[in-house]
């Protein structure tokens, strides 16, 4: 898999979770992603960058354009040094919520993407890589 | 402050949100909305989303939140104009808004206050 090109953006307020949506809305559109395509990406991104800033207290994320012999897609890796999750599984469930919201920010990203992967630490932060292929 | 404009229409408010609203701005409009609504004793809120691309579990919430506390106000809540690839990607998502009036557009969404308002058989305020 070679990377195409890559961006690191901070999210530490909540009008980063807006410029994220923007960016990824953008890379989609160039791709040539269809429009639910594009949608269902961009409401991912908004839901882990926005469990980034609330639970993970801010970080940053990671956007990568990614091609194999046969496919090219988007990658996006979140990342903070937060709090992390003690139980992912738990987290994962939908309706689950550590905050006031609904609990449908990881298991509505991971149904919105292609591929999902979590790794969390409590005490280090949390890392949230998704992928959505063309 | 940025904020979003509430329109007065008789009984009736209408809000356009024409923008990629940041978190803050989302919870700016349930508070003025709350507040117009009392303050302009008004009966039913239009909340016209055609021009938003994506509607996450934010800002979800936020449509839920304004309708129960207008519902509790006496004041009833369309949500129109959603975009299909928005309600394909809100059902994976996992939220359905249920509780949330929606109309297709702006027009049945005000005839669908209109019908409630006038089934509800009030008067109208001598003030308003």
């Amino acid at each position: 898999m070679t990377i195409r090109k890559c961006e690191t953006m901070s999210i530490v307020t909540a009008e980063h979770i807006v410029l994220v949506r923007q960016a990824v809305r953008k890379q989609s559109v160039a791709l040539g992603f269809n429009l639910v395509d594009q949608t269902k990406f961009v409401t991912a991104a908004s839901e882990l960058a926005r469990n980034t800033l609330d639970h993970g207290g801010g970080g940053s994320v990671h956007l990568e354009i990614v091609e194999t012999d046969r496919r090219t897609g988007i990658r996006l890796t979140f990342e903070d040094q937060g709090p992390g999750i003690a139980n992912l599984d738990l987290a994962l469930t939908d309706g689950y919520t550590s905050g006031n919201g609904m609990g449908l920010g990881l298991s509505g990203a991971r149904r919105l993407s292609n591929e999902f992967e979590i790794w969390s630490e409590p005490g280090k932060g949390t890392r949230v890589t998704i992928v959505r292929w063309k | 402050m940025e904020r979003i404009p509430i329109l007065k229409m008789g009984v009736f408010l209408l809000v356009t949100i024409q923008v990629d609203m940041h978190d803050r701005l989302a919870l700016t409009l349930q508070d003025d909305l709350t507040d117009q609504i009392v303050k302009h004793r008004a009966r039913g809120v239009l909340i016209d989303i055609s021009t938003l691309e994506m509607v996450d579990s934010f800002i979800g919430r936020m449509l839920g939140t304004i309708a129960s506390m207008a519902r509790l106000l006496d004041a009833d809540t369309v949500v129109v104009g959603m975009q299909p690839s928005v309600a394909i990607t809100l059902v994976e998502l996992g939220l359905s808004l249920k509780g949330i009036r929606t109309a297709l557009d702006v027009e049945k969404g005000m005839a669908a206050l209109q019908l409630a308002f006038a089934e509800r058989g009030d008067t109208q305020d001598d003030d308003s």
